[in-house]
C-alpha cells in the first residue's frame, strides 16, 4: 500500500515540478527513485517531526505542493501542534502521509502503534482525513491528492496488503463506497477493516442475513448523507475500526445517527482503550482485541438476538 | 519618503512605541515589554532592509518576514500601520470583539503578516520552508524570523537551527531579541542559554553580536547578510525589555502589566520629552 501510493507520487513528479516530499528520516528504500530523479525536491529533515512539520508550512506558504512521511504516532502525535497551527488553521497545501495505521507495527510495540490518530484528526478543522483499503484505492488516493488545494491526512498501512478491489475502484473524496448491499444489517468500515467486514457480510449470508457494508475512506469529511440515508434505512447498523473505539470512525457514525434521531441497534467495533499488555503481529493483536470476522459477526449474531457481547462493553 | 537619517529612525521607533502603548493601554492587553525591546528591529527592517510593497503585499519576490515571538505584535502592527500594510482603522481593531486583530498574530498576506505565530517555536521551521523554496526555485528573496530568547527554550528551534545550516540557507536571517526575560524570570535563571553565541555558531550559523536598539549596528548587521556565504545568519540583538519607558525597562511584570492611568501618562510624557 505504502509503495503504491509513493509509486503514484513519484510518476506524477516527473510533470508536476510543485511537489515537495519530506521524511523525517523514515521509509528506507521507499524514496530511492524520487530522490535520485529530484533531488532538489527531497529533503530527508532528519528524526524531527515538528520541524518537518514547519518546513513543510513554510513550502507550501511558498507555493509547494508538500508531502510529508513518517510512521504515524511520530509524524501526527509529536507534531501535533505543528499540524494544527501551522497546517490545519493555515489551511495549507501538505500532505501527510502516515505509516501503520491500527496494529500495524505490531511486534514494534505500543511505541509505533497508531490508535488515536482518527480522534485527533477529526478535531482540526480543514483537514481531510482519507484511509485507503487496499494498495489499489492508495493508488488513486495519491492521484486526487495532487489537486486537493488543502490538508490531508492520509492513513497507510504498511505493505503486501493484498487487493480487495477487483478492478479500478470508482472512488471519490468524501463519499462513501457501497461495496455489498444486503437488506439486514449495514455495516460502516474503514481501512484494514474493510476485509473484515466483507468476510462478515459472508458470514452473515450464511445465516441468511443481507449485509450492506460500506468503505468510509474518507473520515472527514464524512458522508453524512449515506450514513443518514442508511439510519432511515436499517435498524441495525455497526462499525468496525482499527482505532481506539473513542473518536474515530464509530463516534463519528453515532453522532450522524443520533442527530438523525437513529432509535435501532448500533454497536462500535474497535479497540479497546484499556490494552492489555500482549506481544504480538497485528494480526495476532487484531484476534486478540476481537477484530476479526469470526468475532465480530458472532457479536453482531447476538446483539441482534439482544445477548450480551464478548467484546462490547468497551470501557 | 524614507529618509535614511538616524533621527528619522529614532523619532519614528518613538511613534510607534507611543502607539503600541495606546494600543496596550486601550485594551488592556499583554506583552508591553516584549513589544518595546523589538522596536528598533522592526523599524530597521520594515523601512529600509525588507524589500516589500504594501501597494503590491502578494509581490512574490518579497523578503518574508516572520515574528515567531508571535506575543511581541502590538509592535508589528503598529509597525505595519506606518508602512501602510493596514490603516489606523484596523489598529483600532485590535483585541477587542469583532476586531480586525489579535494578541497573536493571524496570517493575512494582504495585511503584511506572513504567518500565523503565538506558539513559540514554529517560525524558525516555516522560515525555513521559505528560504528552501527560495533557494531552489532560485529566488533572491531572504527570509528574517524574529525569535525571542525564551523561544529558545523550545527545542524546534534547534531542530530547525541545524537543518538550516545543513543545507546552507544563507538566505536565511534569524533576529534574537535577547532581552534577558521570559515568561516567569530571568532566562539565565530558567534553562542556560549561554555561551548564546558559541552555541549558534556550533550550530553552524554564522552570528553577529548587536545592541538591539543601536540603529547603526542594527543596520550594519542586516548590511552585511549573509555573514559567511553558504551559511545562515543569526543576528544576537542585545536588548532590554520595555525599552523606552524608564520604569518599565527591564521589568518582568511589563511582560503582562498594562499601565494604569498614571503610568499610562508618565510613559506617553517620557516618550513625547
Amino acid at each position: 500500500m505504502r509503495d503504491s501510493f509513493f509509486k503514484v507520487i513519484d510518476d506524477l513528479s516527473r510533470e508536476k515540478d510543485d511537489i515537495y516530499m519530506l521524511t523525517a528520516d523514515l521509509g528506507f528504500g521507499l524514496f530511492d527513485n524520487f530522490r535520485n530523479k529530484y533531488p532538489e525536491r527531497f529533503y530527508d529533515i532528519g528524526v524531527a517531526e515538528a520541524n518537518m512539520i514547519g518546513i513543510a508550512a513554510g513550502l507550501a506558504l511558498s507555493g509547494k505542493n508538500v508531502y510529508c512521511y513518517s510512521i504515524i504516532p511520530f509524524l501526527i502525535m509529536r507534531a501535533y501542534e505543528q499540524i494544527r497551527i501551522d497546517i490545519a488553521y493555515q489551511n495549507l497545501n501538505v500532505k501527510l502521509i502516515g505509516a501503520g495505521g491500527g496494529f500495524t507495527y505490531g511486534l514494534e510495540g505500543f511505541t509505533h502503534f497508531a490508535l488515536e490518530d482518527l480522534a485527533l484528526m477529526r478535531a482540526l478543522p480543514n483537514m481531510t482525513i482519507i484511509v485507503p483499503c487496499d494498495p489499489s484505492e492508495a493508488q488513486e488516493f495519491a492521484r486526487l491528492s495532487y489537486d486537493y488545494n488543502s490538508p490531508i491526512y492520509i492513513r497507510l498501512g504498511r505493505n503486501n496488503e493484498a487487493n480487495i478491489h477487483q478492478q479500478k475502484p470508482n472512488i471519490e473524496i468524501g463519499k462513501g463506497l457501497i461495496l455489498t448491499r444486503g437488506n439486514d444489517v449495514a455495516i460502516f468500515s474503514i481501512g484494514s477493516m474493510i476485509s473484515v467486514a466483507l468476510d462478515v457480510h459472508d458470514i452473515l449470508a450464511k445465516h441468511g442475513m443481507g449485509v450492506s457494508v460500506v468503505n468510509i475512506h474518507t473520515l472527514k469529511p464524512l458522508d453524512e448523507a449515506l450514513i443518514k440515508r442508511y439510519s432511515d434505512e436499517y435498524n441495525a447498523i455497526f462499525t468496525i475500526e482499527e482505532h481506539y473505539i473513542s473518536g474515530g470512525l464509530g463516534s463519528a457514525v453515532a453522532e450522524v445517527l443520533v442527530e438523525n434521531s437513529y432509535s435501532g441497534i448500533f454497536k462500535r467495533f474497535g479497540i479497546p482503550l484499556n490494552l492489555k499488555k500482549t506481544i504480538g503481529n497485528a494480526e495476532f493483536r487484531r484476534n486478540f482485541y476481537g477484530l476479526n470476522a469470526k468475532n465480530i459477526s458472532e457479536d453482531i449474531l447476538k446483539v441482534l438476538e439482544n445477548k450480551n457481547t464478548k467484546y462490547g462493553n468497551f470501557a | 519618503m524614507l529618509s535614511n537619517s538616524e533621527d528619522y529612525y529614532a523619532l519614528l521607533s518613538r511613534n510607534v512605541r507611543k502607539n503600541i502603548l495606546e494600543l496596550i493601554y486601550r485594551t488592556k492587553s499583554p506583552h508591553l515589554g516584549s513589544s518595546f525591546s523589538i522596536v528598533e528591529i522592526l523599524v530597521a527592517l520594515y523601512f529600509k532592509v525588507l524589500n516589500i510593497k504594501p501597494e503590491d503585499p502578494f509581490y512574490s519576490d518579497r523578503d518574508r518576514f516572520i515574528l515567531s515571538k508571535g506575543h511581541g505584535c502590538p509592535a508589528l502592527y503598529s509597525i505595519l500601520e506606518e508602512r501602510g500594510f493596514i490603516s489606523e482603522k484596523d489598529l483600532l481593531g485590535f483585541a477587542i470583539n469583532n476586531g480586525v486583530l489579535e494578541q497573536h498574530p493571524n496570517i493575512d498576506i494582504k495585511k503584511g503578516i506572513e504567518v500565523t505565530t503565538g506558539s513559540l517555536g514554529h517560525g524558525l521551521s516555516i522560515g525555513v520552508g521559505m528560504a528552501l523554496a527560495a533557494m531552489k526555485g532560485h529566488k533572491g528573496y531572504k527570509v528574517y524570523v524574529l525569535l525571542s530568547d525564551g523561544e529558545l527554550n523550545e527545542g524546534s528551534v534547534w531542530e530547525a537551527a541545524m537543518f538550516a545550516a545543513k543545507h546552507k540557507l544563507d538566505n536565511l536571517v534569524a533576529v534574537i531579541d535577547y532581552n534577558k526575560i521570559q515568561a516567569l524570570g530571568y532566562t539565565e535563571d530558567i534553562v542556560q542559554l549561554e555561551p548564546l553565541t558559541q552555541k549558534w555558531t556550533s550550530f553552524g550559523w554564522s552570528v553577529m553580536e548587536i545592541d538591539g536598539h543601536n540603529f547603526e549596528q542594527i543596520f550594519k548587521a542586516f548590511g552585511n547578510v549573509p555573514f559567511e556565504a553558504h551559511k545562515p545568519s543569526a543576528i544576537i540583538a542585545h536588548t532590554v525589555k520595555g525599552k523606552g519607558v524608564s520604569f518599565m525597562e527591564d521589568k518582568l511584570i511589563w511582560h503582562y502589566r498594562c499601565p494604569d492611568d498614571d503610568e499610562y501618562s508618565s510613559a506617553i510624557e517620557e516618550l513625547s520629552s
